[in-house]
């Protein structure tokens, strides 16, 4: 096992060099920090050199808060239960892939698959996002995800959507400018996609229909859930509350419960 | 279609430490290829250790049964020669080889490819460079009024050798270019080549994780024909109708693996019937018909074209593909994006890679990364028509002019 260069500082904070630490190495380290005897102390673990170590923050038993330097790899915060992770740069592919409660702060652009299968928790992301993010994200009760997006998303945001919210505000559009994704909420089947800034009917998916507010299905509880996410997404990266509220919203519905019922089963 | 052996899954018994250590069964298996790809497009050259390092990083994307190279800008001194890197399963094959090319060439020079003792790559084969030129009056070949095409001969005497020769195998076949590849995890197959000694001012490279076919050495990546290089993650599905298509214009697969169509279209679309990169991109990722339906007219009758006469060379399946060639590198995935890329700039270079991290990781200092859409192919080219050669004599290479060898 390489050294992992761990010392502690002010206490409460390590810090950990986890430049060429394999990425079960690193993962075992943040348990044992997080979790073994050792550790009970620790409130921050900051990790530095970061270079694409997967499941970063899966099995963490404690809440904690993890800082990330570097480019995180694939399925970080797999699973996660209750941790903050933070990541000053990029993260790649499958971020928050089920994961139940916790956030995730994202200083950058996030990759494919975000939010695959969430169950619950927030992923805050500065910029835009890849392609398939929320695909097949579900609620219970009142474990409710969301993801909330400063940028735009590439295609299939909100894919086989089956519970949750999908927010995304656009910030990186220009005047005018469209988002980017197309067959949005394809397959959708419950939970609720917010997207401010233009959008053509072509780019959505056919499962999904529109409600524009002042229509009877936006309600002021889908303001007040706006305004918090907006005020976590400006605590986080900065901008004007106000200014994001400004712009013109729509919610996407899933109009279906079952869309491809018929496809799979003799009875609708 | 492919079966994974380093993975054998299901059935048998397990015996008590393995129930302990790995108590649920979980094989998962976590691989998917990795692609990455650096060019410096002031034509800079730089050492092949840069890609090693980046492609190592991304380790756990391959399962060992696959690693490759190709560098551009390899051979200064033999720059306007082809070069010929094939693969020999036995002896008797080279020297049936090496006649075969005296007899279509003037073979300047031959030499077997250095290689690392101790590297961990599995049954290495015997692997030789030559460095040739076409002499179509040996073929009684060419005329004045009809001369020959080089490179369409170049590529049927690759053909002749791969159909015809049993055993042998062209890696690649253009000029100042070559590819590197075997058994093994990319960063063993570059410690079994001596990548590190070699200087190009574009790089590509590959880890494989093989889902449909076997790991051989011939099936490693990057496939290539001329000094067209592919290296690919995904699966082809239509590699029956590409394959066959490819064929009526010449082109026969002998590498049984599906990335090899990839090159041979990027060779018939690009070189011969000299389509921009930026149309071919769409014959292999063509828009879907109802995004055809909304373009202006001269773009939809482009497009409709594109599908009508190329239907046969369509991609279809998951696929982000890095093609290159002299002064060219091409980044593209499938038009839903089913595998991942991430690109990014740092002055002149250009980088295209399966994860941001083994970007970074070797140039930390980015101007700008970003995630293209599907479809939307990432160009980089040399910014003067000839790639700037800094002298040349690097440990390993041998430094040789065309006087010394005649």
């Amino acid at each position: 096992m390489a050294d992992a260069s761990a010392d502690i500082r002010q206490g409460r904070i390590v810090e950990v060099n986890a430049a060429g630490l394999y990425y079960k190495d690193l993962n075992a380290l943040l348990r044992k920090m997080a979790d073994g005897p050792d550790g009970q102390d620790v409130a921050k673990i900051v990790l530095r050199n970061v270079a694409g170590q997967r499941y970063i923050a899966t099995d963490l038993d404690r809440p904690i808060e993890v800082e990330i330097h570097g480019t995180p790899g694939n399925d970080l915060a797999a699973f996660m239960n209750g941790q903050r992770i933070v990541v000053y740069g990029n993260a790649q592919d499958g971020v928050g892939n089920t994961m139940n409660s916790g956030e995730v702060v994202i200083h950058g652009h996030s990759g494919d698959i975000m939010g695959m299968s969430m169950r619950g928790g927030t992923i805050y992301v500065r910029d835009y996002v890849g392609y398939r993010v929320g695909i097949h994200m579900k609620e219970y009760l009142d474990k409710v995800p969301a993801l909330v997006i400063g940028g735009t998303a590439q295609d299939f945001l909100g894919e086989y959507m089956a519970g949750g919210r999908i927010v995304v505000f656009g910030l990186d559009l220009g005047p005018g400018e469209c988002h980017h994704a197309n067959f949005i909420g394809t397959g959708m089947h419950n939970g609720a996609i917010y997207l401010r800034g233009p959008v053509r009917d072509y780019q959505l998916g056919k499962e999904v229909g529109v409600v524009r507010p002042g229509e009877g299905l936006w309600s002021p509880a889908d303001w007040d859930f706006l305004r918090k996410c907006a005020e976590g997404y400006v605590r986080h990266f900065g901008g004007e509350v106000e200014e994001i509220l400004r712009g013109e919203f729509i919610k996407l519905y899933a109009k279906y419960l079952r869309p491809y019922g018929p496809l799979y089963s003799w009875r609708n | 279609m492919e079966t994974d052996h380093a993975y054998p899954v299901g059935g048998g018994r397990r015996s008590p430490v393995e129930r302990l250590s790995n108590p649920y069964g979980d094989d998962k298996v976590i691989a998917a290829c990795s692609l990455f790809g650096a060019m410096d497009t002031s034509g800079r050259r730089f050492s092949g250790s840069l890609v090693a390092t980046a492609i190592a990083n991304m380790h756990d994307r391959g399962n060992g049964l696959g690693g490759g190279f190709a560098g551009y800008g390899l051979y200064p001194n033999f720059k306007d020669s082809y070069c010929f890197h094939i693969m020999f399963l036995s002896k008797e094959t080279r020297h049936e080889v090496e006649d075969f090319l005296r007899r279509h060439f003037r073979v300047h020079h031959g030499e077997e490819i250095p290689t690392r003792r101790g590297a961990r790559v599995s049954n290495p084969p015997i692997i030789w460079r030559y460095f040739v030129d076409v002499a179509p009056a040996q073929d009684g070949l060419g005329s004045a009024t009809e001369p020959i095409v080089e490179a369409d001969y170049i590529v049927e005497r690759v053909m002749q050798i791969n159909t015809g020769i049993s055993d042998a195998f062209v890696f690649s076949s253009g000029k100042d270019m070559g590819v590197f590849k075997g058994v093994g995890f990319p960063e063993d197959v570059a410690d079994y080549f001596r990548i590190e000694d070699y200087a190009g001012y574009a790089w590509t490279a590959h880890g494989r994780f093989p889902t449909n076919t076997t790991g051989w050495w011939g099936g490693a990546h990057p496939f290539s024909v001329l000094d067209w290089t592919v290296v690919h993650n995904g699966e082809i599905s239509s590699y029956g109708i590409n394959r066959r298509y490819l064929e009526m214009h010449g082109y026969i697969c002998t590498m049984q693996t599906d990335t090899e169509v990839v090159a041979y279209a990027a060779d018939l679309l690009m070189r011969r019937h000299q389509l921009p990169v930026e149309l071919a991109a769409k014959v292999m990722a063509p828009p879907f018909w109802e995004v055809i339906d909304r373009m202006p007219e001269d773009q939809r009758e482009v497009a409709l074209a594109l599908r009508q006469v190329y239907g046969s060379l369509l991609l279809n399946g998951p696929f982000t593909v890095i093609i290159c060639r002299s002064g060219e590198m091409i980044g593209l995935t499938d038009r839903i994006r089913l595998r991942p890329l991430t690109a990014a700039t740092s002055g002149d270079v250009l980088f295209l890679s399966s994860e941001e991290a083994a970007i970074r990781l070797v140039c930390p200092d980015l101007d700008r990364t970003w995630i293209p859409m599907g479809g939307e192919p990432i160009i980089g080219r040399l910014k003067t028509s000839a790639p700037v050669v800094s002298p040349a004599s690097r440990n390993g290479i041998p430094v040789l002019t065309g006087e010394e060898q005649r």
